[in-house]
Order: C-alpha cells, then structure tokens, then sequence
C-alpha cells in the first residue's frame, strides 16, 4: 500500500506525549509485526487515536493481512458477538483492554498495544483483493462489515490528494476515530505523501487538545456536522490559529447557517474550508465542494472527485439530466467498495459491485453541475456522523423488548422512539444509549397508545413526525 | 472579553430563585447526564459515558442559562470535572457557592 522507506527519517505520527515514530521506524515495525502474524489472515483492530493504532493497522495494510477496524470501546457483548462470527487470529488491542480476553495469549507488545492470539487456527478464504473490513455505523449489534480492497483505499486516497492538495508539510490533528471512514481516508491520504499526523484522544472540548494544536501546529482538521457546533459554541471564529490551513466538513449535510459562516470565517482567515461527501461504502470520498465555490455554493456537497461520476436516476433507473429535478444519486469509480459481509464466509466474496453505488441519497443538480442532497431513499439517520439504520434499530429493540410495539424515526442527530408501554420509556433508552454508545442527549422515547398503521400493517412513520416537527 | 463576563440581565425564572447557586450547579449535572446526584463528586470529563463532547456542550449551555452567563472558550475547555467547573464560575463569573 505505502511507500514508508522513501520518506525515512521523516516522522510519521507524533501523539499529545509527545512520543515520535519515523517513517522508516514504521516500516521496520511493520516487518516485525507481520512476522509474528505469519499469514494473511483477518486480525481485530481496536482502534483509539494513538501511535500504536495506527502503526498496527498501517503495518497489516501493507503487509496483507485483513485489519476489522472497530473502536476499543465497543460494547463488549457486541465484541465477543463479531469474534464468534469472525473468528479473528488476532487481536491489536490497547494494553487497558487486555484484561478483556485474558485466555488469549499475548506474543507481541508495542507502543502501548499488544498482539493477542485468539486461538482460531482454522483459516477461511479471503478473496485476494479484500484489503479490510469496517462497520457501516456507530452499530446497532449487526455483525455487518464493508468489505474493502486495496485498489479501493489506494485510489480514493489518492484522488484525495490530488483534490485537496496535499504534501509532505501537512500535519492533520486527529478529530475523528480512526474506525470511522472519514477518519481513516485522512490517515491514508497523508501517508501516500509522507506527511505528519498528529494524534490525540483528547476532544475539542479540552484544553489539552488545543494546546496539542498549536504546539505542533496543525494545518487541517476534519468534522461531522456536530464537531461544527461544537466550535461553533467554543467561538472558534475567534481563535488564533496561524498554522491551520484547511478544514473538511463530511459525515452529514451540515446546515446551512453553519456551511456559510464557517465558509466565510475561512475565505476571511485565506484558509480553506471544504465541504466534502461520501459513505463507507465507496471507501470514503465521493464529492467535495471546491474551496472556492464554498461560499458561492452554500448547501451544495459539490462535485465528484477526480476518478470519479456522479449522476442521478429517476425510479425507472433512467438518468436525469435536467436541473432541480430530484432523483437517486448514482456514484461510479474504483472507490466503490466489493460489497458487505455478515460472516466469515462472505470474506471470500469478490466484487459485487463493479463500480457503481446507489447512494441512498436523494439529490438534484443545479445549472453549473453542483450537486445538493435533499433527502434519503432508505430509512436511516445520522447521528454525530454515523450512520443508524432505524429498520435495524426496531428489530434490535424488538429482540430485547419482544413484548411490546416500538417504531424509531427522527432528524439527524435526533432519534426519536416510540413504545407503547410507559413502564418501558426509561429501559429502552438505556438499551439503545448502551448498544448504539450515542449520547443519550440525541435520544428521546415517547410513550404512544399505538403505532400509526396502515390496513396491510405497514407502520406509517410519516404520522410520528407530528410528534417531533 | 470583559462583556462576556459579566451577568446577563435577563430576568431569573421563579424556580430559580427558590435555589441556592449549588443547587442550581448540581440540577444542571443531574439533567445534562441524567446521573444520580451522588456520583457528581469527584466527576471529571468523560468519567461517565454520558459526559462526551455531546454531553459538555449540553453542559455548558445548562450552566449559562441557569447563572445567566456567556462562558467564555477558555473557561469551556478548562472545564474538565464538577470541582473544576465550580471553581471557574466563582473565579470568572461572581457565582459564590
């Protein structure tokens, strides 16, 4: 996948305590890792936004063997559910979780990481191109995985580096999970040009995390829609930060008083600030809203990204070509990934796909070719930027709940449940703050008599919005 | 920033006044995590789940309404356990507890 040699004694990541690993430092650890692993096999990786992340999934990139990104403090019944299905032969954990899986035997440490060995010796198939696996959401107990391959993440991340610029001088600070997609394409991005990452578990909300930002001066961040609230709140407008160049927005239509004075403040401080699209589906990046156009083309997630089409279809699947006329948004490139996996057989699967994505998405063009995204296709919500399908939501609660109705609905960031027994208002929040790891601030339950049907006993979730609109 | 410091003028809800500041402080803990009373000793930022960046924000715009005040991005930031946040509204905000 990358290249570690050719930049040598540049320093690949530098985390908040200040420890520094080299490129070449990378490229020796990744040797050494890899030969304890041995094979081409499918390995856990914990994630935190830490050295010892990063350096264990960038080593088994590019050493072919199958990281399942997922973040190291996912639900633990949820953990031991993917581990029955999966059957990793390893785990790269953070030293902290180690006492989690204390049968496993531990046969490599570093950087405050630790190889365990799970003791499934059997090895399944692996198509030869699957490159790694990651989940669609914040989860809602689904073993589900999008299958990615190596051309996938080499070539999206390569036309991000062609779109937004980018060169060895770029120290992006980490303000995303490494297991997220979004978060993920700016460590592959930057590795393809022997740039800098700094890393930090600290959030926007803390000191530390500024301080960490202006002592090792970070030229780029990114963000879901809710990161721009919350700098919103902290003034961000008013921060002295020389030595940011860029920011991203993805993860989510941000709104439009947000896009405009981020967009502004930016075109004011000759930064950029750049509207981006995509899923993890098509790896990560679709389309970004070009710098200069920030301001011109508020609400707008722009164009395709180099490599890349975009275009919309009516219900017959026939292309629309005129402007405001709203249909599904069609995606077509070699970022499409091979297709999802429910176990461990489907990581034999090949491409599915072949290139083309169905978005999901409902989006019309304007006259100039800028795309805006105006509603979705399937039932599903963003919540701080992930994904949670409210179909797999409802039978989740279903299966603890079994004795009662339930329908989930809503607006980004904002889940709304309804249940037909009030004794149950409380335990079906602390079900879902627990399964989903959501802020139960994002989550209200409401109690209703029943659940608006129709006379084929489809639910009519159009009526629960009068609850919430 | 002296403006952001100082008290706002508008008017306090009835149930406020009936409150003491501490208490006001606590309510605002109890309803932005849904927590117990009891654990909020000692509390310091995502000591619980439900103390995130979500539950800050939320936080902090409970605090503002509640003492009428607009905190200022250095106090939010410094802001990291329930002693802390007591300490910076009485040093920064004239809120005596």
């Amino acid at each position: 996948m990358w290249n570690f040699k050719e930049y040598g004694e540049k320093t690949a990541i530098i985390d908040d305590a200040g420890n520094m690993v080299s490129y070449s430092e990378l490229e020796d650890f990744g040797e050494e890792i890899a030969q304890k692993v041995g094979r081409r096999c499918v390995v856990f990786s914990l994630c935190t936004n830490t050295i010892g992340s990063v350096a264990g999934y960038a080593s088994f990139m590019n050493h072919r063997i199958v990281p399942v990104m997922l973040n190291a403090h996912l639900e633990t019944e949820l953990l031991e559910h993917l581990i029955q299905v999966y059957h990793p032969a390893y785990i790269w954990t953070p030293d902290e979780n180690r006492e989690f899986f204390a049968g496993m035997e531990s046969v490599f440490s570093r950087y405050g990481y630790q190889l365990l060995k799970t003791g499934f010796e059997t090895d399944y198939e692996l198509y030869p191109e699957l490159g790694l696996l990651l989940t669609t959401s914040g989860s809602t107990g689904s073993p589900k995985f999008v299958r990615q391959s190596y051309r996938n993440v080499e070539s999206n991340a390569r036309s991000i580096v062609e779109y937004l610029e980018l060169d060895d001088t770029e120290r992006p600070i980490s303000t995303l999970p490494m297991n997220y997609t979004y978060g993920l394409s700016i460590i592959n991005s930057h590795f393809f040009v022997g740039a800098t990452l700094l890393m930090t578990e600290k959030t926007l909300m803390q000191k530390e995390f500024w301080k960490f930002f202006r002592e090792q001066e970070a030229t780029s961040f990114g963000g879901v829609p809710y990161t721009y609230e919350i700098l919103d709140k902290l003034r961000f407008y008013r921060m002295e930060l020389p030595s940011l160049r860029y920011s991203t927005q993805a993860g989510g239509k941000l709104s439009v008083e947000l896009h405009k004075k981020f967009a502004e403040n930016a075109f004011a401080n000759q930064r950029k600030f750049i509207v981006m699209y995509g899923q993890c589906e098509a790896t990560a990046r679709m389309g970004y809203l070009p710098a200069e156009y920030a301001v011109q083309k508020i609400g707008s997630m722009g164009i395709a990204i180099p490599g890349g089409t975009l275009s919309i279809i009516d219900v017959n699947g026939k292309e629309i070509q005129e402007t405001q006329v709203t249909g599904e948004l069609i995606y077509e490139g070699p970022n499409v990934t091979l297709g999802y996996a429910e176990c461990r057989e489907d990581l034999a699967k090949g491409d599915e796909r072949g290139g083309r994505l169905e978005t999901g998405d409902m989006a019309q063009k304007d006259e100039d070719g800028f795309f805006y995204i105006v509603g979705r296709k399937k039932r599903f919500l963003k919540i701080y930027g992930n994904r949670i399908n409210l179909d797999e939501l409802d039978r989740l609660i279903k299966s603890k709940f079994d004795f009662m109705e339930c329908a989930s609905s809503g607006v980004d960031d904002h889940l709304y449940i309804f249940v037909t027994d009030e004794r149950q208002v409380e335990p079906v929040k602390d079900f879902v703050v627990e399964k989903t790891g959501f802020n139960h601030a994002a989550i209200r339950v409401i109690k209703i008599d029943e659940i608006p049907k129709n006379d084929a006993g489809k639910v009519l979730y159009k009526k629960l919005t009068a609850y919430y609109s | 920033m002296a403006e952001a410091k100082k008290r706002k003028s508008g008017r306090r809800g009835s149930w406020k006044k009936e409150m003491t500041n501490k208490e006001l402080y606590v309510k605002a803990f109890v309803d932005a995590f849904e927590v117990e009373e009891s654990v909020l000793p000692g509390l310091e930022y995502t000591g619980i789940p439900a103390w995130d960046s979500v539950g800050h924000m939320n936080l902090v715009a409970m605090l503002e309404d509640a003492f009428d005040i607009m905190m200022d991005t250095d106090d939010i930031i410094d802001f990291n356990s329930f002693e802390k946040g007591m300490e910076l509204l009485k040093d920064h905000y004239n809120v005596e507890f």
